[in-house]
This record gives C-alpha cells, sequence and structure tokens, in this order.
C-alpha cells in the first residue's frame, strides 16, 4: 500500500472553505467509499484529503422551513434511529437499513453516497422521489442544487472541486406517499441489481395520483427518473390498468446493460414488475 | 425410534443452542454433546493470538509478489525490464533463475512454475515472473515497469471443443440396450454447473526462509505439507533434508489450499534464494480469487429408461469437466466425478463416459466435493425430472431404488456393509415433513393458479407475493481416497510417550478451522484411558511429524484417525506390557522416566478384501460410502425470482460420529456452501478472465441468507477403521444444492438445469415458454 495521503483536518467549515480554495482536496467522511481506493488498486488514490469529521456544521436532522434537513455527515445508523426521518422519510430510513450491513451502516454518509455518485447508491432514487436539495458550498458561496439535476453523468456530480455537500433538503409534502425497494444479490452487503422509489400525493381514496415521481438506480449510467412511468400515473387511480400501462411504460423506457451482477432484461423486466407491485399495493387489488 | 431432536429442559437455559442429534440406523438418539472437548486451537483464534502466515514476523523479510499474465493464451517473446528505473534494490526472478525443473509438482507435471520466454501463457493470471522489494510501494513502482512481449494465440474456452484431453474413464456395467429396451419410459436431460470459489477466510499465504546449508524452509496456509514439500525438493534440487514445511495457522481450505500453495511456495522460495532473506508471498483477495483454482465447471448428460413403476433400468451418463489451463489433480477429481454420477442408486446396466478437457482459463483444482457435487446435482435433478414424469413423490421414487445392503454399484462393488442410504432418506423425509409440506405447497400453487391472474401481462406477476416450494435431494459420498489411492501413498501416523510424559500424536493431517487438533486427542485419550487434555498435538512441521498424507478426501478423521487409535492401541500394550498389565494411565508417567520415550509409528494397511483395478474401472471404488438426504424449503419472490431458502433438513450418516459439535459444523458449513452454490456463487468469464474476482462481485451467503438447519447424524460404521468413522467434510456439499432447485421447481414450476439457479435464470424460465429451460425430453 502507497503511502497515506497527507490530511487535513478543519475544525470550521469555513476553514475548510479556504483549504479547498487552496488546491484540490478529496473529502473524506466515513471512509467507506474512499478507503476502498486507498490502495491504488483501483485507480489514482487521492493526493491530498480533507477530513470533515470534526465539521459540526454538517451535522444534524431537523425540521427547517417546511422541510427535513439532514447534515451531509448523517451516518446510515443515525437515519435509522432518527424520528424524524421515520415519519417524514420512512423510505429513506428503509433505504439506509439495506445499505451494506452494521458497519458500514455506523460510518457510511449520506453526503458520502450522494458526492460517490454511484449509478447504485441506494439513497439517490429516494432523494430524487422526494424532491430532495442538495446543498453545497464553498468559498465562493453556497447553494442548492435539485437532487434531479445533480447527477449529469456517469459517477459525476454538480459539485465543484472547491465545494463540499453541507446538507440535504426534502420539502414536506402533504399527503406524500414514497415506497422503496431495493433488489440485490444476497439480504445483506450487496450492491443493487435495481433499486426504485416511487412517490406520489394523493389527496384522499378516489382521488388521482399526483406529483408522481418514479426514480430508479442501476438501470442507467446515473440515478434516473423514469418520465413515461411518471406520465402514466400522473392523475391517474392506482388500478389495475394503470400498473400495467406504467409497468409497460417503464420497460420501454429504461435501456439498462448487462454487467457483472446482472442483465439488462432482468432489470428491464424487474423494474417494470416491482413498480406493478408498488401501484397494486398502493390500490389494495 | 424418535428422530426429533430431545427435550431441553426450559428452565436451565444451556449454552448450546440446538440439540445436536445423532441416530444409529435402528438404534436411538444419543443426544447432545455435552462433555465434548471444546475446540483447541479456539481462543487463539478468538483472542486473536493465533498466528496466521502473515502474522509470522522474519526479520529481514522481503515482500515478494507475482507478475501474471493478461492474456488467456499467448507464446512469451520476451520480459522487459524498464531501463528508466532502478532495479538494483530488488530482485527480479524469471523461469531462467529455476535451479530444479520449472514444473509444479502434480499428477501430469504440465505446470510451469514461471512460463519460460519462448514458451505458452496458458491461462490469463499465469505467473510469469517475480519480483521481491524490502517494502510494497517499491514493489508497486516497479511492478509497473515489468513489461510481457507477447504474441496473442487463439485460446480456447469450450472444454466440448478442446482437443487436449488431461483424462477420460468409461464405467461400465450390464447391458445398455436391455435396459433401453424394457423401459416404459425413457428421460433425457442436459445439466450444466459453474466455477465455485473456496473463499476460505483466510487468502492464500507463504513465507520462504533460506537456511544457512542451503535448505529453504516454508511457512505458510496450506493443507497438504508434504505437498509442498514435494515440490519445494522437485524445483529448487533440494534434498529432503534441506526443505522443510511448517504449517501456519490456517484460516480454512476447503481443497482451495490443497495443490495451490505449493505454487506460492515455490515462488516465495525462488525469491528468498535469490534475495538470500526471507520473503513474504501474501495473496490479497483479488489476487486469490484471481489466480488459483476453482471447483471445475461441468456438463452431464443424462439419459435414462425406467419401468412403469419408477425402477431405473438403465443409465447412460456422459460428464464433461471443465480442467482449465493445467491438469493440476483433474483426473482424480474427474474420476470421483465419474464414479458418483449414477447417484445412491441401483441400477443394472449403466454406462458412464467422462472426460476433462483443456481450456485457456485458470486451473481447476480441489474443492470440497471433489468432482461429486457436480455430478450429484445432476444425477439427483434428473431422479426429480423422472419422479414428475412418473407422477410419483421423489421420495417415492427413491425409496424404491436407493441402495440397499447386498446391492451392486456400476464398478461391480458390492455393497457389504455400512449401507444407510435408506435410512438418511426416510429420516429427512420424516422430520423435513417431506410429503405433508409437498402438498402445502401443491395446494398453494394451485390456489395461485386458481386466482386467474398468474400471468396477467408480461410485467405482473399476480396476487400472491412469493411462492413456497419443497425439495429432496440425496448422495454419497465415496470415503477416502478413490480406488487404490491409499494404498500407493501409505501414510504414517504416531504416537509417543515423550521421555518427559507427555502423550504426542504426530501427523501432517492439519487444522484448518475443521476440528484436527480437536478430535485427535480425543480419540486418541479413549484409547489411552486418559482425559483429551493431556494428549498433545506435535505442530505440523515435516522436519518433526511423519506423512500421513494430505489433509483431503474427508479422510483425516478415518484414515489417519484410524492409524493413530491403532497406534494408541500399541503404545497402551506396550507400555501396560513391561509394567505388570496395569491400566496405561496409572504408569505412563513412571514408565517414560524409567524407559524414557515410546514411539509408535503406525503405517497404512489396505482394508480387507478391498479391491480396485485403476485399468478397467472395476471393483471397490471405495472402501465405504457415507450417505446424504437433504430436504430444503424455499419462498421464491415472484416479481424478481429471488430465492429465499427457508429451511433445510439435512441427514448425513458419518459411520461414526466423533466430536458432535464439530460434525454438526461440518454438516452445516457443506450444506450452507451448497445452498451458494445453488444460488448465487457464480464466476462470470470474458475472454478467460474471472470478472469477478473481489468480494464485492463473487458473492456467497450471509448470516441473513442462512436457512434455518437442522442436522441429523446417522451412525452406520464401516468395519474397516478401528472407530468405524467414515469422514463428513465433503458430504453434506453434494446434497445441498439439488434439494435447493428441486425446491424452485415446486415452488414456481420450471426447472433450472444449470447453476447456480440465480434470480435472472428462473425469471427467463418463467418468462419464456413454459419448460424452455428444460431439455427435451
Ligand atoms: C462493504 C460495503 C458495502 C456497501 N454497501 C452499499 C450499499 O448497499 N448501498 C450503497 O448505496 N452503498 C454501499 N456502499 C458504499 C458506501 O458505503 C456509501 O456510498 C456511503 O454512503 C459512502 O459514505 P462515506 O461517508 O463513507 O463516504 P466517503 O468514503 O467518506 O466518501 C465518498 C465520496 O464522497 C466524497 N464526500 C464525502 N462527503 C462529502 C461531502 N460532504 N462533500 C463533498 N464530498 C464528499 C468523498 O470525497 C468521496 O469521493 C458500501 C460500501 C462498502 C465498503
Amino acid at each position: 500500500m502507497p503511502a497515506e495521503p497527507p490530511i487535513e483536518v478543519p475544525v470550521r467549515l469555513s476553514e475548510a472553505y479556504s483549504l479547498l480554495a487552496g488546491g484540490p482536496l478529496v473529502p473524506i467522511a466515513g471512509g467507506t467509499d474512499i478507503m476502498v481506493r486507498i490502495t491504488g488498486e483501483l485507480g489514482p488514490v487521492p493526493e491530498r484529503m480533507l477530513d470533515l469529521s470534526r465539521l459540526d456544521e454538517l451535522e444534524g436532522i431537523s425540521l427547517e422551513d417546511g422541510s427535513l434537513a439532514l447534515g451531509a455527515r448523517t451516518t446510515y445508523t443515525e437515519l435509522r434511529r432518527s424520528t424524524l426521518c421515520r415519519e417524514h422519510a420512512p423510505a429513506l430510513v428503509e433505504a439506509a437499513a439495506t445499505i451494506g450491513a452494521a458497519q458500514i451502516q455506523n460510518r457510511g454518509t449520506l453526503g458520502g453516497n450522494i458526492a460517490n455518485a454511484s449509478p447504485a447508491g441506494d439513497t439517490l432514487p429516494v432523494l430524487l422521489a422526494m424532491d430532495a436539495d442538495i446543498e453545497v458550498g464553498g468559498h465562493r458561496g453556497e447553494r442548492r442544487v435539485p437532487a434531479a439535476g445533480f447527477f449529469p453523468g456517469y459517477r459525476q456530480t454538480a459539485l465543484a472541486p472547491d465545494e463540499l455537500i453541507l446538507r440535504i433538503r426534502i420539502p414536506l409534502a402533504a399527503g406524500r406517499v414514497t415506497r422503496f425497494r431495493k433488489v440485490g444479490t444476497r439480504r445483506a452487503q450487496a450492491i443493487s441489481k435495481v433499486v426504485m422509489a416511487v412517490s406520489w400525493r394523493a389527496h384522499g381514496p378516489s382521488a388521482g395520483w399526483s406529483d408522481v415521481r418514479v426514480a430508479l438506480g442501476s438501470v442507467a449510467a446515473t440515478p434516473i427518473r423514469a418520465a413515461a412511468a411518471e406520465a402514466a400515473l400522473e392523475g391517474a387511480r392506482p388500478s389495475p390498468e394503470t400498473a400495467d400501462a406504467a409497468a409497460e411504460a417503464l420497460a420501454d423506457e429504461l435501456t439498462p446493460i448487462d454487467d457483472v451482477r446482472s442483465t439488462g432484461d432482468y432489470r428491464r423486466m424487474v423494474a417494470a414488475r416491482i413498480l406493478h407491485r408498488i401501484v397494486r399495493d398502493a390500490g389494495g387489488w | 425410534m424418535t428422530t426429533r431432536t430431545l427435550p431441553r429442559p426450559i428452565t436451565a437455559p444451556e449454552r448450546s443452542a440446538a440439540d445436536a442429534l445423532v441416530v444409529a440406523p435402528g438404534g436411538t438418539t444419543r443426544g447432545r454433546a455435552r462433555g465434548y472437548p471444546l475446540r483447541r486451537e479456539g481462543p487463539a483464534k478468538l483472542t486473536g493470538a493465533a498466528k496466521y502466515a502473515d502474522d509470522l514476523v522474519f526479520p529481514g523479510a522481503w515482500y515478494g509478489a507475482t507478475i501474471r499474465s493478461t492474456q488467456a493464451r499467448a507464446k512469451l517473446v520476451a520480459i522487459e525490464l524498464d531501463p528508466d528505473l532502478d532495479w538494483s534494490k530488488v530482485v527480479v526472478v524469471t523461469a531462467a533463475d529455476i535451479p530444479g525443473e520449472n514444473l509444479v509438482a502434480a499428477i501430469k507435471e504440465d505446470q510451469p512454475v514461471l512460463v519460460p520466454v519462448g514458451g505458452e501463457i496458458r491461462h490469463h493470471a499465469e505467473p510469469v515472473a517475480l519480483i521481491a522489494a524490502p517494502d510494497r510501494e517499491t514493489i508497486r513502482r516497479l511492478r509497473a515497469g515489468i513489461r510481457l512481449v507477447t504474441e496473442a494465440l487463439p485460446p480456447v474456452f469450450d472444454p466440448e471443443r478442446s482437443d487436449h484431453v488431461f483424462a477420460e474413464y468409461e464405467v461400465q456395467n450390464g447391458d445398455l440396450e436391455v435396459g433401453f429396451g424394457a423401459a416404459a419410459h425413457v428421460v433425457e436431460g442436459e445439466y450444466r454447473v459453474g466455477h465455485q470459489e473456496q473463499l476460505y477466510i483466510e487468502n492464500n499465504a507463504m513465507i520462504a526462509v533460506p537456511g544457512e546449508d542451503g535448505g529453504m524452509a516454508v511457512h505458510g496456509s496450506l493443507q497438504c505439507p508434504y505437498y509442498v514439500h514435494r515440490a519445494l525438493r522437485k524445483t529448487l534440487g533440494l534434498t529432503a533434508g534441506q526443505a522443510r514445511v511448517v504449517q501456519a495457522e490456517t484460516g480454512g481450505g476447503f481443497g482451495g489450499k490443497e495443490e495451490y500453495p505449493s505454487i506460492i511456495a515455490l515462488h516465495a522460495a525462488l525469491l528468498a534464494r535469490k534475495a538470500g532473506r526471507p520473503v513474504r508471498m501474501i495473496y490479497d483477495r483479488h489476487e486469490d480469487i484471481a489466480a488459483t483454482t476453482k471447483r471445475h465447471p461441468a456438463i452431464i448428460r443424462h439419459r435414462t429408461a425406467v419401468a412403469a413403476d419408477g425402477t431405473l433400468l438403465a443409465q447412460d451418463i456422459e460428464i464433461v469437466m471443465d480442467g482449465g489451463a493445467y491438469c493440476t489433480l483433474t483426473p482424480v477429481v474427474l474420476s470421483r466425478g465419474a464414479l458418483h454420477s449414477g447417484g445412491p442408486y441401483r441400477c443394472p446396466n449403466v454406462r458412464i463416459r467422462a472426460r476433462a478437457t483443456r481450456t485457456n482459463t485458470p486451473p481447476n483444482g480441489a474443492f470440497r466435493g471433489f468432482g461429486a457435487p457436480q455430478v450429484e446435482f445432476a444425477v439427483e435433478t434428473h431422479l426429480n425430472r423422472i419422479a414428475e414424469r412418473l407422477g410419483l413423490s421423489p421420495a417415492e421414487l427413491r425409496r424404491r431404488n436407493a441402495y440397499e445392503l447386498g446391492d451392486t454399484t456400476p464398478t461391480g462393488q458390492v455393497l457389504r456393509e455400512s449401507v444407510a442410504a435408506q435410512e438418511v432418506l426416510r429420516l429427512a423425509v420424516e422430520a423435513g415433513d417431506f410429503e405433508l409440506l409437498r402438498s402445502a405447497t401443491a395446494r398453494a400453487a394451485a390456489e395461485r393458479l386458481g386466482s386467474g391472474e398468474v400471468p396477467g401481462g408480461p410485467f405482473r406477476s399476480g396476487g400472491a407475493r412469493t411462492a413456497p416450494g419443497i425439495g429432496l435431494a440425496m448422495g454419497w459420498h465415496g470415503a477416502g481416497f478413490t480406488g487404490s489411492g491409499e494404498v500407493h501413498i501409505g501414510s504414517v501416523a504416531s504416537v509417543e510417550l515423550t521421555a518427559d510424559g507427555r502423550v504426542r500424536v504426530l501427523i501432517a493431517s492439519t487444522e484448518m478451522g475443521q476440528g484436527t487438533t480437536t478430535i485427535f486427542p480425543l480419540m486418541v485419550s479413549g484409547e489411552l484411558g486418559l482425559p483429551a487434555q493431556a494428549v498433545e498435538m506435535a505442530p505440523v512441521d515435516t522436519a518433526i511429524v511423519p506423512d500421513s498424507g494430505p489433509t483431503v478426501a474427508s479422510r483425516t478423521a478415518m484414515v489417519v484417525g484410524g492409524l493413530c487409535i491403532e497406534a494408541a492401541r500399541r503404545l497402551r500394550a506396550e507400555v501396560e506390557a513391561r509394567n505388570d498389565g496395569r491400566p496405561f494411565a496409572e504408569v505412563y508417567l513412571a514408565d517414560a522416566a524409567a524407559h524414557g520415550p515410546t514411539r509408535i509409528d503406525q503405517r497404512f494397511e489396505p482394508y480387507p478384501d478391498i479391491d480396485f483395478d485403476d485399468t478397467t474401472y472395476q471393483g471397490d471404488a471405495y472402501p465405504a460410502f457415507g450417505w446424504a438426504a437433504c430436504v430444503a424449503t424455499v419462498d421464491v419472490d415472484l416479481d424478481t425470482g429471488e430465492v429465499a431458502v427457508r429451511d433445510v433438513v439435512a441427514v448425513d450418516d458419518v459411520g461414526r460420529v466423533i466430536h458432535p459439535i464439530l460434525c454438526e459444523g461440518q454438516v452445516e458449513g457443506g450444506t450452507l456452501q451448497a445452498v451458494g452454490y445453488a444460488t448465487i456463487e457464480e464466476i462470470k468469464l470474458q475472454d478467460g478472465r474471472y470478472l469477478n474476482d473481489r468480494l464485492a462481485t463473487y458473492l456467497i451467503p450471509t448470516a441473513l441468507d442462512a436457512p434455518r438447519l437442522r442436522t441429523i447424524l446417522v451412525e452406520a460404521p464401516f468395519s474397516g477403521a478401528p472407530h468405524g468413522a467414515k469422514g463428513v467434510g465433503e458430504l453434506p456439499m453434494d446434497v445441498g444444492a439439488p434439494a435447493v432447485v428441486a425446491a424452485i421447481h415446486d415452488a414456481v414450476g420450471v426447472w433450472i438445469t444449470e447453476l447456480p439457479a440465480t434470480p435472472e435464470r428462473i425469471l427467463a424460465a418463467l418468462e419464456g415458454p413454459r419448460g424452455t429451460q428444460e431439455p427435451a425430453a
């Protein structure tokens, strides 16, 4: 293993910003992604690193201005234990519970999952489905980027090299329901073959769905929203016909690939089937 | 006779969770393992005191690394070192540095230790050169400066297209034409299985330490010290005394440390020799999975003649195994595969044709089960399909055909004793509630169909989320080496009363987590009338222990254990004789003081009346067989095809249970490894390279994926061994996979004929026209 890269340990966000302004630094939060790369075997080793562990500004879960705000350093274990999250973002709690196993959940963070930008990142479809905003900042100031626009390409993010993810804001929406489903090879320590989050709002049992979001991971180069499936569900009620139409629309719009974990055909079919199941469960037929 | 676990008092919390159950055929349960010693190496492992190879410190040692091919097949034209780099502080070894033969000692001796310039690279990740340096960073920097100049050659990946045959066997009994002529049904099937990785917890690791006398000591993680010893002598041109092999604590083997450690030891030794200092060769997981041996993939075809009542009339079986690029142990794996391929069933007319060929993938080798899990998956699945065709219960079909005392196997072996096939079948069917649950799963399937919405449209999987299924399989496993292997090896095991009054067992059989160092004191102390803790195990060091043979073929408890029991009996007789017949336990301390050390070397003697002809493949293929049956229940997710294995009842006849908890552990571990083989364990290849050569991508079951496991141990002793043991290591690996695949069929109605039965394959089979996964019958 190569020598450990030098590491900066700022104690204030402003200090972190000026360090980042001074040249490229690779942030480390829980380290569960970055430490896999540290051997140099899987690509270049970071030359200098920025430890986020002292930055209190990146911590905490709270309700602010009509949204649930989660610090970037929130771990999966914290998420699972948070009553606020369980109440306002149960699908995110469900996603957190499927990540790795206990050790990874103790260290891995939401900010890390986002910045790592893996197409298989399990929280990402939930963030997309819930219209989350990613709040980022640097020495030039702070800004908000919608989750749906945060992943421009394969393993790319909207972050500038001198920016950090600060927090994630999930707007609270009355009557919103979000469902999550992950399909992996085994029941723990599995990277998704397909991961899906679906959310909608319904005002009363007989009303149609509005603000429908269908978001998926592991079926494209980035986490995506499925526009055709969303259109098939928008304004409709969760009937068998709607479920069929949405599933078919989803299957038509997805072009997943074969890789070491699964096949494109399987991903397409299973994505459609779990969407069908989610609609069916909602319809109660 | 009861087959349930003994009731436990509710008040006193027991340390052990489940009751191990031991049943003698026709006898009663023997109950729990209370009073048996804990694992002897356990405390050191739990506290971190145990020294695995990578924990051993040798002052001044360098690190070694292997430069490997990145092509499946090529001519090696040159090895070039980047002239801009400083090579003076490292050593680089190529084939030109090998003092002895550039061959890894094995059956065929076709595998070079390093591919020589001008020679042929035969597989991806093949060792071509070696480098050692004082630190890993230097290696990392410099290894990139070693360039292999090659000319690509066309590779062969399909074992059926390969014209290089490693081994070929034909077993014949009776007359196929007679059998097929009388058939009410003829059922055909083709079955395929892929690679499986042993995935021991500790990666391969070897440290070579050069001696003053030109000798070489190797410390490492290994199953077979004398295999490595022989390899060192041959390749380094050492005398027996100059080569020394010491086993470090070994974190699992499963066959993966049977032959491959010889290569790593040679690499470390060549570097150590050139560097003039110890060299550590410690694989990381990626290298270990990418380069070392796997279970042989195989294609198995069955054509079977059956009478109207289900009686087997003829079996025509063809086996093709993929040996990979070098022969390794392939002929022996194939031989065991051929001999087990008919399953534990009486059949008067049998033809078994088996061949193993060379392909340009990393060599395949030993793995728990050694050829049997592949063929038993095939024959058991085939039998379940025959039962379906006949409308018979899979249990009933087996009852009508399973071996009984006096039956004859395809090699003409008459089963004269120790036949528990019917017993294990009955126990598994009873304890697994097979018939009852089978009617329940059939009802569930009927209700799903009756609901009228399965499948409605391509993406609709209907009302039910999951489908329950139950499956049955049985199997047999020849105890110890095939044929005359044991006679050829002529193992020696020793028991010694030392001058200072200690009793020691000297064997080269290794502890790798399965319990060798716990059961040997148990066996020997029992003969001497001493407590188990009074018996020591000598360190596994070729300078100290005799060659008791390799730790393979489930032969350790059976064969080496038998030798130690005989040695202990002789020791006891000798000591008691010179002490007026007083019991050994009372006199041994005084005897040692008065007479000095007494050591008994016990050499293997052929089992009486066991005779096999290696040329005609007729006779007693094994001295005895272990018998097993397994009932598995699963839930198949109807949306995704995911399989959850819920419960497995494993019934195994091991001859004699020496330590119930360790024995149960072998059954549980083997069964879980079989569940992984059945459901998720898969190597994916591209141009001869393993694509999923990391723990992130080669997945095995986690604790959450493990079913509830219930073990029933049966004792049908083998008279040739003084204690009756037949071995337990491999038997459970043979039966789990076909039971799970049968359960999947019971749940969703498709036969998955290629392992693993992944959700991808299950959904494809469900979505295709029914039965497309099935070969035409
Ligand atoms: C065994 C194992 C199992 C896993 N299983 C899963 C799984 O099931 N599902 C899943 O989605 N993932 C899984 N992962 C991946 C990983 O755990 C998650 O992506 C995790 O959320 C990463 O968070 P971290 O804090 O550990 O990130 P780190 O490793 O610290 O960082 C990851 C990346 O994000 C950057 N980064 C971190 N925080 C910030 C920030 N605040 N601002 C800007 N950049 C930042 C880092 O520079 C780095 O590039 C697994 C990993 C392992 C090792």
